[in-house]
């Protein structure tokens, strides 16, 4: 145990020193405040746009004209950022022969790799913790409202599934780091990886659905609705619309449904508020999905990393 | 009877249905300098990975001190210290962070890691820079820091693979020196890895040789070389002269009862002695 904790102290103090980390930081600290201080500034031509139970949370959701939203900002930039502290975890390492230095000291393997995925979830919670409350405190300043406690709770359950989102880039990209020799290979799948389920995944998703269930004028809404599962099955591989899910139903408590179901029953519905659980129940098999995900791949990556080779030649 | 550090029996390991190690046995003893000689690829690395417990040997055992190195490898690496070969450090971190980062994986406390790893730092010749990040530092530095990564820990043994490669020859000098002043004034036991012959007789004082994965010969370089080449070779008398060598001089010299030739050669200098010289002057 002791060895996992030098390595997690050493590889924390590494991350949070590094050069990627604070331009990353930087770059998401200027969006968020960039975006509390225009809405402050023009919240009266919003009124209508915004939720008047929930006021706090828009400024999570609330994207302005050119500006995109903070939740847009995560869900983009988490998967750069969870790349960019995995993906030369392992073979840097290796390449720099530090590797056999720190293993032939007397600790357990798994501590090298535990420590590093540790300090990186570590990491990725000091930054988002600060940029929430750095967002929570423009606003009570400018704004003078406080937030309910319902809000809290929301955001507090946000920020958890924003860690592990970001968490399961980070362990593709150490997986990555393990599989590949080169820091620059496995840089470039992942940022591939990054690409195919933010983009890709909906394009083939669509060509599939309209492939196995096709769709006319004439069609029935049975064969509409055997289209849209397809589709949405195809779709919920993807990490990035598991946290999108998550994300709206969360910061945006009158959503109670995705896909097909809300497209046909959404127009009946009062649009009202849902207590957090029962936001909690929509989104639970997305938020255990996105777990599984990121668990999958560090255990992928635990195991072929106590099963390789230690020399570096 | 002097305590056996380091056992190998009967050693073997397959990797892709090749004999990578086949069949080794070795001994070490406390305070010996064991030169572990062989051509690239003949299995040193390998081996001596499995003494530390980094690669599981296919049978066969190691012992360190009557640890298994399989089953007990933290106990082992607790006792040695492995000098890789191409060592390497983390660039942006300073020399003195480095090797905190190696005590504290040791669980050596603060205050004692700090004082041991200034002498270290000192003993190796890095007392000027120790606050300079490692990536500045010369490929020499780095073999040196190696060595202070390797005496940080204080270890009863320590494995070096190559230790000498990729540095000139004054640095190879110092590392060499420095090997023999840990053993002697530490007692730790060495065990060097090298296919640069010069500088293994120079400082061992046993060897083992390995090609193709088995141990070939063992023992004192006196006792290979009786066994392996076995002529007696005649004794060798050289003669300085103090003008030119004239062949009346030759005659005289063939003339003198035992002599079996006379042979004129011109002074070798070798390139290293000039090197040496030139460097430890200027």
């Amino acid at each position: 145990m002791s060895g996992l904790k030098v390595v997690f102290w050493k590889e924390l103090a590494d991350y949070l020193g590094s050069r990627k980390f604070l331009i990353l930081f930087t770059i998401i600290l200027v969006s968020a405040i960039s975006i509390v201080y225009i809405l402050s500034q023009n919240i009266g031509e919003y009124l209508s746009e915004i939720s008047k139970e929930y006021v706090f949370l828009n400024f999570f959701t609330i994207s302005l004209g050119a500006l995109p939203s903070f939740i847009f900002f995560v869900s983009f930039f988490g998967p750069l950022i969870g790349i960019i502290f995995g993906f030369d975890a392992i073979n840097s390492e290796r390449s720099k022969g530090t590797m056999s230095t720190v293993v032939s000291q007397p600790i357990y393997r798994d501590a090298l790799i535990n420590g590093k995925f540790l300090a990186g979830l570590a990491t990725i919670s000091i930054m988002l913790i600060s940029i929430i409350l750095i967002i929570l405190g423009l606003e009570l300043g400018v704004l003078g409202i406080i937030p309910n406690l319902e809000e809290i709770w929301r955001i507090i359950i946000f920020f958890v599934a924003s860690v592990i989102y970001i968490g399961f880039w980070m362990s593709m990209g150490i997986l990555f780091s393990i599989v590949f020799r080169q820091t620059t290979t496995s840089a470039l799948v992942s940022v591939m990886m990054w690409i195919f389920f933010a983009f890709f995944v909906l394009m083939i998703s669509n060509v599939i659905a309209d492939q196995v269930a096709p769709l006319n004028q004439n069609s029935t809404l049975e064969m509409i609705a055997k289209n849209e599962n397809i589709k949405s099955m195809i779709m919920h591989i993807s990490p990035v619309v598991l946290f999108q899910e998550i994300v709206i139903a969360l910061l945006n408590p009158s959503a109670r449904a995705f896909g097909i179901t809300a497209l046909i029953r959404g127009n009946n519905l009062l649009p009202t508020p849902l207590p957090l659980s029962q936001s909690l129940l929509v989104i639970w098999p997305q938020f255990v999905g996105l777990l599984a995900l990121m668990l999958i791949c560090f255990a992928a990556s635990y195991v072929i990393f106590m099963r390789q080779e230690i020399r570096a030649t | 009877m002097k305590t056996i550090v380091l056992e190998v029996k009967n050693l073997i390991k397959i990797y892709n249905h090749t004999k990578v190690v086949d069949s080794i046995n070795l001994q070490i003893q406390e305070g010996e300098i064991f030169g572990f000689l062989g051509p690239n690829g003949a299995g040193k690395t390998t081996t001596i990975l499995m003494a530390l417990g980094l690669t599981e040997p296919t049978s066969g055992e190691i012992n360190v001190f009557g640890y298994n190195s399989t089953r007990e490898p933290l106990k082992v690496k607790k006792i040695t210290s492995y000098l890789p070969e191409n060592v390497g450090f983390y660039e942006d971190l300073t020399a003195q962070e480095n090797l905190k980062y190696i005590t504290r994986l040791n669980g050596i406390p603060g205050k004692k890691a700090d004082a041991k790893i200034e002498e270290v730092l000192k003993n190796v010749g890095l007392q000027d820079v120790t606050q300079v990040e490692v990536g500045k530092y010369s490929k020499g530095m780095k073999q040196r820091l190696g060595m202070a990564a390797v005496l940080v820990k204080e270890p009863k043994l320590a494995i070096l693979d190559e230790p000498t490669t990729g540095i000139d020859p004054k640095g190879v000098e110092e590392i060499l020196e420095l090997i023999v002043r840990m053993s002697r004034e530490q007692n730790i036991t060495v065990l060097l890895s090298s296919h640069l012959l010069y500088q293994v007789q120079k400082i061992c004082t046993k060897i083992g040789i390995i090609s193709q994965g088995r141990i070939v010969a063992q023992g004192t370089i006196e006792e290979i070389g009786k066994s392996l080449l076995k002529e007696e070779k005649e004794d060798l008398l050289e003669v300085k002269v103090a003008n030119k060598l004239t062949p009346a001089l030759v005659e005289s010299i063939k003339q003198i009862e035992g002599v079996m030739g006379v042979e004129k050669k011109s002074p070798d200098h070798s390139l290293e002695e000039i090197y040496i010289k030139y460097f430890r002057e200027g």
